[in-house]
């Protein structure tokens, strides 16, 4: 049995249903392939910030486009996916750290954005419950957080309602370019379609290895826990320079944090959290707030991303064949930029551009034999 | 090379003898002490491990030190088991790595390690082999009012008398099924605290037929006809094939509202409602260990996989007692014993092979006896099914099975991922009490048969541990 469409898709993630939204509403025919359930993984299990607030400059312009997106999200697919722009405060706890984020702060005002600093005294006054680590922080008032659980199960109801054809469960078993069409194998069904976007988060890196462009993609598995809901104490999401914590807290009480990172097995499909790594992050909560020590942990969890190894994701065209476009590797910070990734795929597919600078996502950079110049915002991520 | 070493060589886990091979029991109940008790004989000496202060496990809980009552006072008619397997508990600590207090919250198979908190610190054991005598704990189906002050779990009413010699009630209702409705019920109406009402789900036609399997315990089968008669000439009102319909009061519990057989409706007062549909294992360290699990249609309980002598599809882990599947006290002593012989046998330790042949015989019968008690007591899933849009389902999180519905609407083929989209399981029980009427209500609105929408995944930790303070 062979289905034609005009795009495949391959991975239901944040991406993969975002595109499949904005190509089925623009009136192309897309069918995407999830091998599990849409969001089952990086989207899914991430920490879900919503956070322009630290990145790299390469990524201002698309994380811009995608807060845009995440603005108007219940006009869009009919939910918000709870997402609350409650502020992200970035936390210095040294001298260095201070002018870290003082520096990102000038260059994103460069992009238009508006963080705010926030000194030692004012800092304290503001948030008591922060302990002497801290001194001094950096706030970006329309950052914030939504529940990544939601959001790619909601991207793919509306992408449905818009025509496209998700199916779930369905692995692709092979897939080959016959020079004019992709034709992939899933559950006994041939699909084919000239364009194909190569959505599939770590197990991207064997697609694009496929048509002669192996990626240094690694599994990266977040390692993400939950307390019992406690007393309603901290209105933003807190960050630290460096990455190595993020901490909300959610209006029911929780606080949801992580830090540190899990295991997973050779293929990434079985993965679990690090009690090593809990206990890292448990403690390096528990000294920037101290009234956490009082805290139980009820949960933890983790799933698999994929990791470049200069945190940058690979989105755009192939170099080897047209119409195949990657958009992978998001390296544990893409939940936020999925709306916007599914918005210039669709273009870049229908338009055959985009207005967002890609530049520094090309799968080819990794084949280029120019050394990379020095990056100094790389260490910030 | 001496004699030893060479045999050591030929099982290679044995090296060095029984007393380097490290082993770790988890959990002191039945199960615990007997498979305990059958490693020190084969001279290992293994790192024992219960959440409790003591051991002797839910089933022969003991009272606090300096409380006076009796055996016989606690335990009834299982008195002389519970002091035997007391003594064999208090003759074993000494010999062995004993730990209370400690609650094992992760399972590291890939590094043989378990992760333990004991009074605030963090620990970690590592093992050679390991055996996991987890227990159980009651199946819930909430009702309208569940989560009313003075609602308890049947195990739970029962353990206050026991333990504590308090009563959930002056007069309390026994609600749900199987043998231990009866036996709290008839344990509350000889302590002084007469129940109000015994509310069995199932019709006496059920239990009739299944009464020619209960022939293979005939001696349990006969003390449980026992238990039902006294309880019934003691003036105690029985209600059966009856449907609870809501739990009533305020700030606390004061009736319960149910149906009976002939759907004519009544309003029992009462001060306190004990609820319960049997049991479940408690086998999230089997699940954190790898252990596949299937579904045992007759129980009607996900269950972790393993052979007749307790091995798993798993080396070096080995599974005994109720958290393996339901099977009661005297079977978790027996299986207890049984897991040890295999965990000596398979590292190449002497063991007892007469005593292997005689477990293998009773552990069959057993088997049987409780595949006829689970139909004399069947989970009554149309109540958990027929559970009303507005009856709170997930009590950590405050679901109700209107929103589990609603999950399912949206796009929600198991469990897991209802538990993503509603919340329901999220909390601090991890799903522990809501989830086999959750998966009910998930079930029924998807139109499948309850074993396609799985079962929740175990996160560690296994319960809630504390963050600080900063070590």
């Amino acid at each position: 049995m062979m289905r034609e469409a005009d795009v495949l898709i391959v991975g239901g993630g944040g991406a993969g249903c975002s595109a499949a939204l904005h190509l089925a509403r623009r009136g192309a025919r897309v069918i995407l392939l999830e091998r599990g359930l849409v969001g089952g993984q990086a989207s899914g299990v991430n920490y879900g910030g919503v956070r322009q607030q630290g990145r790299h400059p390469a990524q201002l312009p698309l994380a811009r486009r995608s807060r845009e997106i995440w603005g108007r999200m219940r006009a869009l697919i009919g939910t918000d996916a709870e997402f609350d722009p409650c502020g992200h405060l970035k936390l210095a706890r040294s001298a260095d750290e201070e002018a870290d984020l003082l520096r990102w702060n000038t260059m994103a005002a460069a992009h238009g954005l508006a963080p705010r600093m926030i000194g030692r005294n004012a800092i304290r006054a503001e948030h008591p419950w922060l302990s002497e680590q801290v001194v001094a922080g950096s706030l970006m008032e329309e950052d914030g957080a939504a529940n990544p659980r939601l959001l790619a199960p909601a991207l793919a109801r509306a992408a449905r309602d818009a025509g496209a054809e998700l199916r779930e469960d369905h692995r692709v078993a092979s897939l080959a370019h016959d020079g004019l069409r992709f034709l992939l194998d899933a559950n006994g069904t041939r699909f084919a379609a000239p364009m194909l976007l190569n959505c599939a988060g770590f197990w991207a890196g064997e697609i694009a290895a496929q048509f002669g462009e192996p990626v240094p993609v690694e599994a990266l598995h977040p390692n993400m826990l939950v307390t019992e809901p406690l007393p309603y104490f901290c209105r933003h999401n807190l960050g630290v320079v460096g990455g190595d914590l993020y901490l909300r807290q959610i209006p029911r009480g929780n606080v949801i944090f992580g830090g540190g990172r899990g295991s997973g097995d050779a293929d990434a499909m079985r993965t679990r959290p690090s009690a090593d790594a809990a206990f890292a992050a448990m403690q390096r909560a528990v000294a920037l707030i101290p009234r956490l020590a009082a805290a139980m942990v009820i949960r933890s969890w983790t799933g698999t991303d994929g990791q470049m190894p200069d945190s940058q994701p690979v989105l755009g065209p192939s170099r080897t064949t047209p119409g195949l476009i990657h958009a992978f590797g998001f390296s544990g910070h893409g939940f936020m930029l999925g709306p916007a990734v599914g918005a210039v795929l669709s273009e870049l597919v229908l338009d055959g551009r985009t207005d967002i600078p890609l530049e520094a996502f090309d799968i080819a950079r990794f084949t280029r034999q120019d050394a990379p110049a020095d990056d100094i915002w790389k260490l910030r991520l | 090379m001496t004699l030893s070493d060479r045999r050591g060589a030929a099982s290679p886990q044995a090296a060095g003898g029984p007393a380097r091979l490290r082993v770790a029991v988890v959990g002191a109940g039945p199960a615990g002490v007997r498979a305990v008790e059958q490693l020190r004989r084969a001279g290992v000496e293994p790192c024992w491990m219960d959440e409790a202060p003591d051991g002797g496990g839910r089933i022969y809980q003991r009272p606090p030190p300096g409380f006076a009552r009796g055996h016989r006072a606690l335990y009834g008619a299982d008195a002389k088991r519970a002091r035997a397997l007391h003594a064999a508990l208090d003759a074993l600590k000494p010999r062995v790595d004993w730990r209370p207090e400690t609650l094992v919250w992760n399972i590291r198979p890939q590094d043989r390690a378990l992760d333990i908190q004991r009074r605030g610190g963090r620990d970690e054991v590592h093992y050679d082999a390991l055996i996991l005598c987890t227990g159980a704990m009651d199946r819930v189906i909430p009702i309208p009012g569940w989560t009313l002050p003075g609602v308890a779990t049947l195990g739970g009413a029962q353990i206050a008398l026991k333990a504590q010699g308090v009563a959930i009630g002056a007069r309390p209702v026994f609600v749900g099924t199987g043998p231990l409705l009866w036996l709290a019920a008839l344990q509350y109406a000889r302590a002084g605290a007469p129940p109000a009402l015994v509310l069995d789900t199932t019709p006496f036609m059920t239990k009739l037929m299944a009464s020619a399997g209960l022939l293979w315990n005939l001696p349990v089968f006969l003390r449980g006809l026992r238990y039902m008669a006294a309880l019934r000439t003691s003036g105690v009102r029985v209600a059966e094939d009856a449907t609870p319909l809501a739990i009533e009061g305020d700030a606390t519990v004061t009736a319960l509202r149910w149906r009976d057989a002939g759907w004519r409706e009544h309003v029992t007062p009462c001060d306190a409602v004990a609820l319960g549909w049997g049991l479940k294992p408690e086998a999230q360290l089997a699940d954190l260990a790898g252990v596949p699990f299937g579904f045992d249609a007759i129980g009607q309980n996900w269950v972790p996989q393993h052979d007749a002598a307790g091995r798993t599809p798993l080396r070096g882990i080995y599974l005994a007692g109720d958290g393996a599947g339901i099977g009661g006290a005297e079977v978790a002593e027996l299986s207890g014993t049984r897991a040890a012989l295999a965990l000596l046998e398979d590292h190449g330790l002497g063991f007892d092979h007469a005593l292997r042949a005689h477990l293998d015989g009773r552990l069959r019968t057993e088997a049987r006896f409780r595949a006829a008690l689970e139909r004399a007591f069947p989970w009554p899933r149309r109540l958990a099914r027929s559970m009303s849009d507005e009856t709170l389902l997930c009590r950590c999180e405050a679901i109700t099975a209107g929103e589990l519905r609603a999950a399912a609407q949206h796009g929600a083929p198991e469990v897991n991922r209802a538990k993503a989209l509603s919340r329901i399981g999220m909390g601090r029980c991890q799903g522990r009490v809501c989830g086999a009427s959750a998966a009910e209500v998930l079930a029924e609105t998807l139109g499948v048969p309850v074993v396609e929408v799985g079962r929740l995944r175990s996160q560690m930790p296994v319960k809630p541990i504390p963050m600080g303070p900063p070590q």
